[in-house]
């Protein structure tokens, strides 16, 4: 790569990597938790789409029952410090606060979500669950991220014998390898997977199925299998330069960055990402952190259609960001390496069918922008080549389609969630959907015998 | 012009802000910092017998994080010499010619030992004396403090003891530790005490400790009960102050204490009789600086009010005090919820549900569950109207127009005795009272 930024001191990381949401100590805690109003059929425990009880264990910390806090909580969300730092609370609990519409801070109930669980990974996580006697059955899981790992959390409370089989060296998916360390330490995230091992469900890492075994075999050796294989690849930009070395995959960059050897990531003086995503602002952030001098956002729309939610972009703006909308890449210049990227301009054309206003590029509006690097960060494909292995998968928009009650595929054996079936969303999406799973499969199983 | 100046039972202040005889008015460094700051009075923490502290002397309730709802302790009475606290009493009443400087006594159970105290306390030239019948503990089991406050007859002797030498006003400080508050109150009367002072603390056990299942405090794993003061004891005090106030046997000046901390709870003392309201616990909690909003924040609440002297309203509220059987049984309010201001919490709905009589309803509106009161079977008990943690959303509404009344005591001499059950629900019928 052209113009590498300069190496930052081991401070400089930690201070830039540093969680932007610190842990609650136990006072700051009580006294949050003792603003809660205790609501009756609270609005927050709705808006989480794992339904915690969320008033409920937000009164158990104030009265010093943090175990018991803990268990409400798990209860309902087998990820929950994960989800507890990296939900968008603004967009979900937090934002359905009734505080809210009095005109007051919502109860930050993220943070004291992450209190109890901090909690009760810190004392060595204290048996609250006792699994049912073992009940015959075994059931395979394909992927270790949230969503398979809630489902075999649940199926092993169930009675049934799992095996997780995820191709990555750590288990955990996105929540280990997609997490921006300034939310969340890749660690916490492999603190759930302990938990989740302690239930007795087996993970099988560095197993690609349908490479290292086939998933034939994986198919036979288990009664119903749960696919959470998340996304494929990024889609190609279709444009010249792509293949110019300082062209990179966001969710390959932000893997780098998560597993914190800082000092050996790369990254260019000037940044260009390609997309404006919520993938798109931690990519573009994490690079002005690793040291990057100019780091921009390139979107074909304008502000208004940009996906990212508000605080997202405000953290990037805070990060200094430069946001150029309506603008698309047309070509990668460069000899070998990236050397700039040529752009033209756009304008917003008439709604497409999902209602967000479709665009198009101005003739003779090219201009050259100096970077050193791209990112592209423009979504990820469904892993459509593995998936053609199984027989009569049905799909709706290129996405798997699942019985919304029981996460079951057109083809009986396989249930699915997580982003292989809403094309990427939260990671709470991904832990409701493991644990709706779970249920699905332990029903089909039962009423099939 | 504003005029908090009072008189009570011959003592005159600038305001009626005095320091409760306590920790905060120990010595003559913290009484002249008070009275530096504004404090109208103070009662000297009480001297007396030779006394030896404690260590870890307090305990407290905090409640949903508000720390200090209530604060208890064992401590004692004064415990420096007689001698050092009267000569600091005379410096300071010299410095401080205005204020109220007010001796807190508490001797042997002994004729010439009371006259012998009094009159070296009257020779500091202080405004008047505080006789302390009210230490619940340590004290008492020495004779003194409640054990004389519970036994009117040793509070009618030990006051006349007092007065038959002193020149200058007497007050009483009654103990709260007791079935009935006016036979002591009486009992100080017979003594010809010129006021009374009340409440001193109540017996508490703070709490238990789950750690080292000891008590709260604990002096080296042993404990006891203490005098429970502070916020939590307001409503108790008020009740037991106007208890003396309307009592016509007793008929004299009272000197208010029990949990003021604002200027609020004040103006509700004086409001139901008190000339002189005391204060410690606040000021144990935040310091003499809270007398600026005391002041200030009673004398605009009276400018507002347009009362010019504590006098103009020192009372005012006793004549709403009465008995349940002259309650107005046709005097009827139902809740009604703001919906412009319901926030959705559904607390109404949940203590109405759980708590009171079932008719609050949840009405899925917009895609929010919005509580409605079925006003026709709303008893008017107003919990809802309590949990509502809205200012003004939910209210009680006067239903009755006012033109009937008739109070328990009436109707009890209008139907037919013994009373039933269903000669009862007759007179509920003809009034459209439902009881479900």
């Amino acid at each position: 790569m052209n113009n590498l930024a300069p190496k930052l001191t081991s401070e400089q990381y930690e201070n830039n990597f540093t969680e932007i949401h610190p842990a609650f100590n136990q006072n700051q805690a009580t006294v949050e938790a003792n603003r809660c109003l205790y609501c009756f059929d609270s609005p927050c425990m709705k808006a989480c789409p794992t339904h915690i009880d969320i008033s409920t264990f937000i009164k158990k910390i104030a009265t010093g029952n943090i175990k018991g806090s803990a268990k409400t909580i798990l209860e309902s969300n087998w990820i929950a410090l994960t989800c507890a730092k990296a939900c968008p609370v603004d967009v979900l609990c937090e934002g359905a606060c009734v505080y809210n519409e009095r005109g007051e801070k919502p109860i930050e109930i993220g943070r004291l979500q992450r209190y109890a669980i901090d909690w009760y990974f810190e004392h060595g996580m204290p048996s609250l669950f006792t699994p049912t006697p073992k009940n015959g059955k075994s059931v395979g899981v394909i992927g270790a991220g949230p969503a398979g790992l809630a489902c075999a959390a649940e199926l092993a409370l169930l009675g049934y014998d799992v095996t997780i089989y995820e191709g990555k060296d750590l288990p955990g998916g996105l929540d280990t390898m997609g997490i921006a360390p300034y939310k969340m330490s890749y660690m916490d995230s492999l603190k759930e997977v302990k938990l989740v091992e302690s239930f007795g469900v087996k993970i099988k890492t560095r197993v690609w199925v349908g490479t290292t075994i086939t998933l034939a075999e994986t198919a036979q050796m288990h009664d119903a299998i749960f696919l959470s294989i998340g996304l494929g690849n990024s889609p190609d930009l279709n444009i010249p330069g792509e293949h110019l070395e300082g062209v990179c995959d966001a969710l390959e960059f932000i893997e780098n960055v998560t597993t914190r050897n800082w000092n050996s990531v790369d990254v260019g003086k000037r940044v260009a990402v390609i997309g404006a995503g919520n993938t798109a602002i931690d990519a573009a952030t994490e690079a002005k952190r690793l040291g990057a001098e100019q780091v921009m956002i390139i979107y074909r729309r304008s502000e208004e259609e940009m996906p990212a939610y508000e605080f997202e972009y405000d953290l990037a703006k805070r990060d200094g960001i430069v946001f150029h909308f309506l603008t698309a890449p047309s070509r990668i210049i460069g000899n070998g390496q990236v050397e700039g990227l040529e752009c033209v301009k756009m304008k917003l054309g008439m709604p497409d069918v999902k209602g967000r206003r479709t665009s198009h590029s101005i003739p003779n509006s090219e201009f050259r922008i100096p970077v050193d690097m791209v990112i592209k960060s423009i979504g990820q494909k469904p892993a459509e080549s593995f998936l053609s292995q199984i027989s009569n998968l049905k799909f709706e928009r290129g996405k798997i389609w699942v019985n919304t009650e029981t996460m079951q595929t057109s083809h009986p054996k396989y249930f699915a969630g997580g982003d292989c079936i809403n094309g990427g969303k939260e990671v709470v999406n991904a832990a409701a959907d493991g644990k709706r799973a779970a249920h699905g499969i332990d029903e089909y199983l039962f009423s099939r015998k | 012009m504003i005029d908090l100046s009072i008189n009570c039972a011959g003592i005159r202040s600038p305001n009626p802000f005095w320091l409760a005889s306590a920790p905060p008015s120990n010595s003559a460094y913290q009484v002249c910092k008070a009275f530096e700051q504004g404090w109208g009075g103070a009662v000297w923490k009480t001297i007396g017998e030779p006394v030896m502290n404690t260590v870890n002397r307090y305990g407290a309730i905090d409640y949903n994080g508000q720390k200090i709802i209530g604060l208890n302790n064992i401590e004692l009475i004064s415990d420096r010499p007689i001698e050092v606290n009267l000569k600091e009493i005379t410096e300071t009443k010299k410095l401080w010619p205005d204020r109220a400087v007010i001796a807190s006594l508490m001797v042997e159970s002994k004729r010439d030992v009371w006259h012998d105290i009094v009159k070296r306390t009257i020779d500091t030239g202080c405004d008047g004396i505080e006789l302390n019948y009210g230490c619940p503990h340590g004290m008492s089991e020495r004779g003194m403090g409640s054990a004389v406050g519970q036994v009117p007859e040793y509070c009618a002797m030990i006051t006349e003891w007092v007065t038959e030498v002193s020149t200058i006003p007497v007050l009483v400080k009654l103990t709260p530790n007791i079935g009935d508050i006016r036979f002591p109150a009486r009992a100080a009367k017979k003594g010809k005490a010129h006021g009374i002072s009340l409440i001193n603390t109540i017996n508490t056990i703070m709490g238990i400790d789950l750690d080292t299942l000891e008590l709260k405090p604990s002096v080296d794993g042993k404990g006891g009960h203490g005098g429970y003061a502070g916020p939590a004891v307001k409503p108790i005090a008020l009740n037991m102050v106007s208890q003396v106030a309307i009592d016509p046997e007793v008929n004299l000046p009272i000197s208010g204490i029990g949990g003021i901390s604002t200027w609020r709870d004040a103006a509700e003392f004086i409001l139901l009789g008190a000339s002189s309201v005391q204060v410690c616990t606040a000021v144990m909690h935040y310091g003499f600086r809270i007398i600026n909003d005391l002041v200030e924040g009673l004398s605009n609440w009276m400018e507002e009010k347009r009362l010019q002297t504590i006098e103009d309203f020192r009372g005012k509220s006793l004549r709403c005090i009465t008995d349940f059987g002259n309650l107005n049984l046709l005097y009827k309010t139902v809740a009604e919820i703001d919906e412009a201001k319901c926030i959705q919490c559904n607390l109404c709905y949940i203590a109405c549900e759980d708590g009171a009589h079932q008719c609050i309803d949840i009405i899925p509106h917009n895609g929010k569950n919005q509580p409605k009161i079925r006003q026709p079977d709303c008893v008017g008990c107003a919990l809802c109207f309590l949990v509502c943690p809205v200012d003004n959303c939910i209210s009680m509404v006067r239903k009755d127009d006012g033109s009937e009344a008739i109070t328990w005591n009436e109707l009890m001499r209008q139907l037919p005795q013994p009373l039933t059950w269903e000669s009862l629900r007759q007179f509920q019928k003809k009034h459209g009272i439902e009881i479900h």
